[in-house]
C-alpha cells in the first residue's frame, strides 16, 4: 500500500523504500505525480477555452479594436523582459529539483526563493502593464481586445501567484526541516506545475503580442 | 528495548507539538463522519447526501407537474418556476447524477479492483465536502435574493446581461455560475482521484482487462470529467465577468458571440451525458451476470464499446444547437456523428441481452430494475436518434418531445440502474438484506409512475407544447396527457418513499446480509458485510476475471459449473472469525478535519464574488489558503505507534 507507507524520518535519515510510493503502484509512476499530470491535462483544456475565445473573437476587427489599439499599447521590449524572468525561473525551478535530490538542501532553499521571486517580478510586470492600459483607456468594458486580453492573462496571472505561494510553502517546510531529501518528489510535483505555467505563458505571449493586430 | 516510560513519552511526544486543531483520531462516532477519509464511509456520505438532493429536486419536480396538471395553473408564480425548474434540472445533474455516481464508485471502486483505499483520502473527503457545500450554496440562493431561474444551461446573453439592464433580476444566474464552479472543481478532484486509484493501485492480477465493468464505466467517466469541466468553468466565469465586471464576451451589440456559450456549453454539455450514463451502463453490467449466473456476454465488445461511446461523446455537441443556425455542413457533419454513437450504444444493449439470453434468471429486485433499465433506455436512444435527424430534431427543439427523451434516457436508465445498484449493494453496505417484497413494490411503482409520466410528453412534444413555459391555455388538447403526467410524478413519489421505507425498515428488522447474498462475482463479495475498514486483511491475489466466481465455482469435463469444497473460497482471507487478528499490520490514512475547512473557503469566496464584498473574499483567501497549507503539512498518515506504545495505548485506551 502507497498510501499506508510515509516518511517518518527527518534531514539525513533514510526514508522506506516506497517512501515516493512508487515501487506499488502498477503503472510504476507514484500516485501523486501521476495525479498532477491528470490535473494538468485538465488545465490544457481550461487555458484552451480561453485561448480559444481571443482567437475566435481576433479575427473581429471592427469590434476588437475600437478604440485605443493593442498595438499602441504594447511595450513589447517589457513584456519580453518580464517573460524571459519567467522563463528562467524554470531553470531555477529545476536547480532547486537538482539540489534536493542530492539532499543540499541550502541550494535548494536558495533555488526556491529565487524561482518565487523570479515569478514575483513577472507578476509585478503584468500588474504595471495592467495600470499603464488601464490608464491608456483600455478597460475590461472597452472592446473585445479589452474583455480577452484582461481575462486571459488575468487567469494566467492568477496561476503563476498560487505558484508562488507553492514555492514559498516548501521553502517554509525546508527551513523548518520538514522537507527531507527522501520527499523531493514533494518538489518535483511543484516544478511540474510550474513548468507548465510558464508553457501557457509561451502560447499567451505569442498569441497576444508576437502575431501581429493588423 | 523500549521501556514504558519511553513509551509514555511517545504517546504524549505528538500533544507537545503545537496544533490549532489536534488531528483526530476516532474512527467511530458522530464525529469521526466529519474528519473520516475511510472510502466506504465517504461514499455512504456522497449517496446519503445525493438522494437528499434528489429528493429536493424530486419535489420541484412535483411542483412544476402541480402547476401544469390544468390548463391556466396558479400553484407557482411565472418566476418561480422559472427557479423551479433550473433547480430541478441543475440539482438532478449535479447533485443526484454525478455525486451518485461518485457514491458507488467510492465505494466499491477499491473494493472491485482489490486495494485497501483510494490514492488520494483526503482529496476524496474534499471533493465530499466541495458537493455539500457547493449543494447548500445554490439552495441558499432561495434566501438570498431569488434561486438560478435561467435554466441548467444557462444560456448566454440571458444569463450574462448585467444585473442593471438584466433580464433574470435576481442574483439568480449569479449563484448558478459560481456555484457550478466550485461544484466542478470538486468533481475534477474526484476525477483525478478515481483515475489514479484504478490505474495504480489496481490488486496484483487485476490487469485492465480482468476490471469489472462498473470500474472500467468509471474510469471512462473520470477522463471525461476531466477533459469537459474546464470548458464549463471557462464559460462560466465569462458569464459571470459579464454580469458583474462589464466584459463582452457575449454581448452581441460590443462583438460578443452568444453562440460561442452554447459551444463551450455543449462541449461540455454533451460529455455530461455520457458522465451520467455510463455509470449507469456499468451498475447493470454488475447485475445481469449475477442475476444470470452466466458472465457478461462479450466483456471486451462492453468495454470498448464504453470507450468508443467516451470519445465519440467528444465529436456530437452541436445536435443541441441545430436550431441555432450553424448552418449545413456543420449540422449534417453533427447528424453524423451523433447516428455513428448509437452503434456503441446499441452493441452494449444487445451484449446485456446475451447476457441474460439462456441464463438462470432470478427476478430479485435488482435483477428488475436492471431490466428495466435496458427496456426504458432502449427507448430514450431510439428517441435520441430521431433527434440526430436535423429536421425533425428542430420540429422538436424545445417543445416536450425532448423532455421526453432525455428522462428515458436520465431516468428511465440512470435512476433505474441506480435503484438497482441500491438494491443490489445495500448488503454489502449495511449488513441488512432490504425487503424483497418492498423493494418489488418500489420497482413496479416506479415503472408504472415513470411511464405514466414521460411516455405522454412524446405525444404533448409533437402536438406542440413547449417546454420551460410556465403554463398553457385551455382548448389546445394538452388537459388530458398532461393531468396522467402530473398523477405519475405523484406515483414516482411513492414508489422512492417506499425505497426509503424499506431501508428504514431494515436497520433493525431485515435479516443479517452473509458476505455474498446473491453468489455474486466480483472481488467486493469475498469481504464481510460490511468490509472492515482496512477491506481486505490480506491483498487478494487476482487471476480470472470475475475472481471471486472463480475461486467459488470450476467446471467439469462437460463445461458444468461443479461448485468447490466449502472454504476453499474464502482460505485466502477470513477476518470476520478472528476480528484484528493481523489487522494491527495494516496502517491506514489518519483521519483529517482539513478537507473540510477547505471545502467551508469555497462558499465563502463563493458569496463574496456574489456579493461582490472584499471583506468576504478575503476571509474566504485566508480560510483557503491556511487550510490547504495545512493539508500539504499534516502527513495524509500518522506515524504507526510503536509495539509497546501501542500496549500502552491498549491498556490505557487513550487513542483509540
Amino acid at each position: 500500500m502507497a498510501q499506508a507507507v510515509v516518511a517518518t524520518t527527518e534531514h539525513g535519515a533514510v526514508a522506506p523504500a516506497d517512501a515516493h510510493g512508487t515501487h506499488a503502484t502498477n503503472t510504476g509512476v507514484s500516485n501523486a505525480k501521476l495525479g498532477i499530470w491528470l490535473f494538468l491535462s485538465s488545465e490544457a483544456l481550461f487555458f484552451g477555452a480561453f485561448i480559444a475565445t481571443y482567437f475566435l473573437y481576433r479575427g473581429r476587427d471592427a469590434q476588437f479594436l475600437k478604440g485605443p489599439k493593442p498595438s499602441d499599447m504594447f511595450n513589447i521590449p517589457f513584456t519580453s523582459v518580464t517573460s524571459f524572468i519567467l522563463l528562467m525561473s524554470s531553470l531555477t525551478m529545476v536547480l532547486a529539483l537538482a539540489a534536493i535530490q542530492r539532499g543540499d538542501h541550502r541550494q535548494l532553499r536558495v533555488w526556491l526563493l529565487a524561482t518565487a521571486l523570479f515569478g514575483l517580478t513577472f507578476i509585478g510586470g503584468q500588474l504595471f502593464e495592467f495600470t499603464e492600459f488601464y490608464r491608456g483607456g483600455l478597460k475590461l468594458s472597452t472592446n473585445m481586445f479589452g474583455t480577452t486580453f484582461f481575462v486571459l492573462t488575468g487567469i494566467h496571472g492568477a496561476h503563476v501567484t498560487m505558484g508562488i505561494v507553492w514555492l514559498l510553502v516548501l521553502w517554509g517546510r525546508s527551513s523548518g526541516g520538514h522537507l527531507p531529501q527522501a520527499k523531493s518528489e514533494a518538489v518535483e510535483i511543484a516544478g511540474l506545475y510550474w513548468h507548465f505555467v510558464d508553457i501557457v505563458w509561451i502560447f499567451i505571449f505569442t498569441a497576444i503580442y508576437l502575431i501581429p493586430q493588423h | 528495548m523500549t521501556t514504558v516510560e519511553d513509551a509514555h513519552a511517545l504517546v504524549l511526544a505528538p500533544e507537545r507539538r503545537i496544533r490549532i486543531l489536534e488531528r483526530p483520531r476516532r474512527t467511530t462516532g458522530v464525529w469521526s463522519w466529519f474528519t473520516t477519509v475511510d472510502h466506504k464511509k465517504i461514499g455512504i456520505l456522497y449517496g446519503s447526501t445525493a438522494i437528499l438532493f434528489f429528493m429536493a429536486g424530486g419535489i420541484e419536480a412535483l411542483f412544476i407537474r402541480l402547476q401544469l396538471a390544468r390548463p391556466n395553473g396558479t400553484v407557482l408564480s411565472a418566476a418561480r418556476y422559472n427557479e423551479f425548474f433550473t433547480m430541478h434540472g441543475t440539482t438532478m445533474v449535479f447533485l443526484l447524477g454525478m455525486p451518485i455516481a461518485a457514491a458507488i464508485g467510492n465505494y466499491f471502486v477499491p473494493l472491485m479492483i482489490g486495494a485497501r483505499d483510494v490514492a488520494f483520502p483526503r482529496l476524496n473527503m474534499l471533493g465530499y465536502w466541495i458537493f455539500l457545500f457547493g449543494g447548500l450554496f445554490l439552495y441558499s440562493s432561495f434566501f438570498l435574493g431569488g434561486a438560478p431561474d435561467g435554466g441548467w444551461f444557462g444560456y448566454a446573453p440571458l444569463t450574462s446581461t448585467p444585473l442593471s439592464q438584466g433580464f433574470l433580476p435576481g442574483r439568480g444566474p449569479d449563484f448558478w455560475a459560481v456555484g457550478l464552479i466550485m461544484l466542478g472543481i470538486g468533481s475534477v478532484a474526484t476525477a483525478v482521484n478515481f483515475l489514479v486509484t484504478i490505474l495504480n493501485m489496481r490488486a496484483p492480477g487485476m490487469t485492465m482487462m480482468r476490471l469489472p465493468v462498473f470500474v472500467w464505466m468509471m474510469l471512462v467517466v473520470a477522463f471525461l470529467t476531466l477533459f469537459a469541466m474546464p470548458s464549463v468553468t471557462a464559460a462560466l466565469i465569462q458569464v459571470f465577468m459579464d454580469r458583474n465586471f462589464h466584459t463582452n464576451f457575449f454581448n452581441a451589440a460590443a462583438g460578443g458571440d452568444p453562440l460561442m456559450y452554447q459551444h463551450l456549453f455543449w462541449i461540455f454539455g454533451h460529455p455530461e451525458v455520457y458522465i451520467l450514463i455510463l455509470p449507469g451502463m456499468g451498475i447493470v453490467s454488475e447485475i445481469l451476470p449475477v442475476f444470470s449466473r452466466k458472465p457478461l456476454f462479450g466483456y471486451a465488445i462492453v468495454v470498448f464499446s464504453g470507450i468508443a461511446i467516451g470519445f465519440l461523446g467528444w465529436g456530437v455537441w452541436a445536435h443541441h444547437m441545430f436550431a441555432s443556425g450553424l448552418g449545413p455542413v456543420a449540422v449534417s457533419a453533427f447528424s453524423l456523428s451523433t447516428m455513428l454513437i448509437a452503434i456503441p450504444t446499441g452493441v452494449k444493449i444487445f451484449n446485456w441481452l446475451g447476457t441474460v439470453w439462456g441464463g438462470q434468471v432470478r427476478l430479485a429486485t435488482p435483477m428488475l430494475f436492471a431490466l428495466g433499465f435496458i427496456a426504458q433506455f432502449t427507448i430514450g436512444g431510439l428517441s435520441g436518434v430521431m433527434h440526430s435527424i436535423v429536421p425533425s430534431d428542430t420540429q422538436q427543439t424545445d417543445t416536450y418531445f425532448v423532455v421526453a427523451h432525455f428522462h428515458y434516457v436520465l431516468f428511465g436508465g440512470l435512476v433505474f440502474a441506480v435503484f438497482g445498484g441500491l438494491h443490489y449493494w445495500h448488503p454489502k453496505i449495511f449488513g441488512r438484506m432490504l425487503n424483497e417484497r418492498i423493494g418489488k413494490t418500489t420497482f413496479w411503482l416506479m415503472v408504472i409512475g415513470f411511464n405514466l409520466t414521460f411516455f405522454p410528453m412524446h405525444f404533448l412534444g409533437f402536438e406542440g407544447q413547449p417546454r420551460r413555459t410556465y403554463t398553457y391555455p385551455k382548448g389546445m388538447g394538452w388537459d388530458t396527457l398532461n393531468l396522467l403526467s402530473t398523477i405519475g410524478a405523484f406515483i414516482i413519489a411513492v414508489s422512492v418513499l417506499t425505497y426509503l421505507v424499506n431501508v428504514i425498515y431494515t436497520t433493525k428488522r431485515g435479516p443479517i446480509a452473509s458476505r455474498d447474498p446473491w453468489d455474486a462475482r466480483t472481488l467486493e463479495w469475498s469481504t464481510p458485510s460490511p468490509p472492515p475498514e482496512y477491506n481486505f486483511l490480506h491483498t487478494p491475489i487476482v487471476t480470472h476475471r470475475d475472481e471471486w466466481w472463480h475461486r467459488k465455482y470450476t467446471e467439469d469435463d462437460e463445461g458444468r459449473l461443479v461448485r468447490l469444497p466449502a472454504g476453499a473460497a474464502v482460505a485466502m482471507d477470513e477476518p470476520a472469525d478472528e476480528p484484528d487478528a493481523d489487522a494491527h499490520g495494516i496502517h491506514m490514512p489518519s483521519p483529517s478535519y482539513w478537507p473540510m475547512v477547505f471545502a467551508l473557503a469555497l462558499p465563502t469566496l463563493g458569496y463574496g464574488f456574489v456579493f461582490k464584498n472584499w471583506w468576504i473574499l478575503a476571509a474566504g483567501a485566508t480560510l483557503g489558503l491556511f487550510a490547504i497549507s495545512a493539508l500539504a503539512i499534516e502527513p495524509p498518515t500518522e506515524p504507526e505507534p510503536e509495539p509497546a506504545q501501542r500496549e500502552l495505548v491498549a491498556a490505557t485506551g487513550e487513542v483509540h
